[in-house]
């Protein structure tokens, strides 16, 4: 983990875009973005030498990158798996039956959030409203969300991730978008 | 109900694609320049007779905001447009985003010409990732057909519009949170005054306004203010973009003419209550920081600004969040204040330690092991917290339990007397 990161030509590519949208003098609100990029070529996660290069790329002090870090919850200081499941768990979600999807991920994952799966492969951790709450419930695994779940279909996603044929992203019941589903009265 | 004819949203759902090419065939982009020849004035005027209040939450009225704004051709001013969606139940900008970016970027056009900005920022959250590559797209074709960017529209007005990404925290969408995360410091609120307008982003004039209110704007001016606001009722017009979600058949984002009975939202639109509508126990209607309304309040309450305010509750983000009998509604309010307690961002002691020690109370009350008396400490704190804070975070920590007991104390208090008995 001692590893000295530095960005690689595809990252100072994308730090030259992020850099060229602010004003001369106000690098620094490039910060968050550094941070991300950073954090993808880390194969998702910041270690204190990724950190400490944003930093000097941005000519900020180690301290105050840090605190953007602790500060804002998309930035993790330890690894997480190649799937990074987050289940929402907030109201929204909670009323439409999270907590079975908890349990899917506890038994496919691991007992315990934020612990990386036998295989490395998986890690997962409960996260507040990820703004999707009419497909409730869902996670968001790494960029991707898979809405309208229950116990059932999260196992489903998780093991088409494990056999390399990854479930369609968005809705898992098949409808488009956030319209309603076709009711039918009983 | 709603005509279709007067439908803002016609790609909510995405039946088509977001490309500019579509976006113009849906009326987006026509003859944009037009509009601006008629200048900043006639437009801000057309907002104000519009009756547009912002669509992030607080219902400010558009027009008068965007007056606030210097004149001052030396002045950097910046629109800044709040798409940190995070308010629990809400999700309709997501779909605005993804399905309609073209709506919005005219609109930030528009909008920065009538305030006198040249530079426009977008805050999308980041766990909106698949929508900011959407939106960038859409970005990057705008400047490519000259829509923005130098002499915009063939205006002779420059325009830029640049995509920031947020990072998971919700008091980002607080707008001078937003603005401090802009400038790439931890998203902590400004005290207040000076005002965004003064001195918002790096100093400068600045407003912020949420994606929804900024998205009509080209519609408004294209179809006339008179005719936004014939839809409603009087300060409370136009269109509005409704998110149910919780325990309704069919939940969706839907919308509709704002004023639109509550009931009849529900069930023209989301399939009615699970178990039909007298299954019903209470309702959120405005995301997770308005107080919710019992089921004998949603039999007649209209779904607007000064409706919902006039029975305790607010039309906050119009995100609806339906609660069936079921419901623990303890257990539904102490996962809110589990919210608001890790999103705190620990500038102001209130809130701070407030949020935190009132999730523990409810999780005390959800578990039946507090007595009926610390229901009375458990509000007088709730009270030491709303208005004792910088920002809003704070009063919309508060309100969610005040709305509980509220409507729900009798209700509560006796389970609480039944279990300490037999215990």
């Amino acid at each position: 983990m001692s590893e000295i990161f530095t960005f690689n030509s595809e990252s100072l590519e994308k730090v030259k875009f992020a850099l060229s949208k602010y004003p001369k003098g106000r690098e620094q609100s490039a910060v968050m973005s550094l941070l991300d990029i950073a954090q993808r070529q880390n194969g998702g996660w910041l270690s204190k030498s990724a950190i400490e290069h944003v930093a000097s790329h941005l000519d900020m002090p180690y301290i105050k990158v840090f605190e953007i870090v602790t500060f804002y919850s998309m930035y993790y200081t330890t690894p997480v798996g190649k799937y990074f499941v987050q289940v929402c768990t907030t109201t929204p979600c909670w009323l439409k039956g999270s907590d079975d999807v908890v349990k899917a991920c506890k038994e496919i994952i691991s007992s315990d959030q934020n612990q990386l799966s036998d295989d490395g492969l998986f890690s997962w951790m409960e996260v507040e409203c990820l703004g999707a709450c009419v497909n409730a419930p869902l996670v968001q695994i790494n960029d991707d969300f898979y809405e309208d779940l229950n116990y059932e279909n999260t196992k489903n996603v998780l093991q088409s991730l494990i056999d390399r044929t990854p479930s369609p992203i968005g809705s898992q019941t098949g409808r488009k978008g956030s319209r309603a589903e076709e009711h039918v009265k009983s | 109900m709603l005509k279709a004819k007067d439908k803002i949203f016609t790609n909510l759902y995405g039946d088509h694609s977001y490309s500019l090419k579509e976006a113009q065939l849906r009326g987006d982009w026509d003859q944009t320049c037009d509009l601006i020849k008629k200048g900043s004035d006639w437009i801000i005027d057309e907002v104000k007779k519009s009756e547009l209040r912002g669509r992030g939450g607080a219902g400010f009225p558009t027009g008068l905001k965007w007056s606030f704004m210097p004149k001052d051709p030396n002045k950097n001013n910046y629109l800044v447009v709040n798409a940190d969606e995070s308010e629990p139940g809400t999700c309709k900008d997501r779909d605005m985003i993804r399905n309609e970016p073209h709506k919005l970027l005219e609109g930030c056009l528009l909008a920065g010409f009538a305030m006198n900005a040249h530079e426009c920022y977008i805050y999308i959250r980041g766990e909106y990732y698949n929508e900011s590559v959407v939106l960038q797209k859409a970005i990057d074709e705008a400047y490519e057909f000259g829509l923005i960017g130098q002499n915009a529209c063939n205006s002779g007005w420059d325009f830029n519009i640049y995509l920031h990404r947020g990072a998971g925290a919700y008091i980002c969408g607080e707008e001078t949170a937003l603005l401090e995360s802009l400038e790439g410091k931890k998203g902590q609120p400004r005290l207040k005054p000076p005002f965004p307008a003064n001195k918002g982003l790096y100093g400068s004039p600045t407003t912020v306004n949420n994606v929804e209110t900024i998205a009509v704007v080209p519609t408004i001016l294209r179809r006339g203010s008179s005719w936004f606001s014939s839809l409603g009722k009087s300060k409370n017009t136009g269109t509005k973009v409704f998110c149910i979600s919780g325990h309704v058949n069919t939940p969706c984002n839907i919308e509709e003419e704002m004023s639109i009975p509550l009931k009849e939202l529900i069930e023209k639109h989301a399939g009615g209550v699970r178990g039909g509508w007298n299954n019903l126990k209470a309702i959120i209607p405005g995301g997770s920081s308005v107080p919710m309304i019992p089921k004998s309040v949603c039999d007649n309450v209209l779904m607007d600004f000064d409706s919902l305010v006039s029975v305790k509750s607010g039309l906050g983000t119009a995100a609806v969040i339906v609660m069936d009998q079921s419901t623990d509604l303890v257990k539904a309010i102490a996962r809110i204040s589990r919210f608001y307690k890790h999103e705190s961002c620990g500038q102001c002691t209130p809130c701070r330690e407030g949020t935190g020690w009132m999730w523990r109370m409810m999780e005390k009350i959800a578990a039946g092991q507090a007595n009926p008396e610390e229901i009375d400490r458990l509000l007088d704190v709730t009270k030491q917290v709303e208005g004792h804070t910088i920002c809003a975070l704070g009063d919309a920590a508060a309100w969610p339990i005040q709305g509980l007991f509220r409507h729900f104390r009798d209700e509560i208090e006796e389970q609480l007397t039944k279990k300490i008995r037999a215990a």
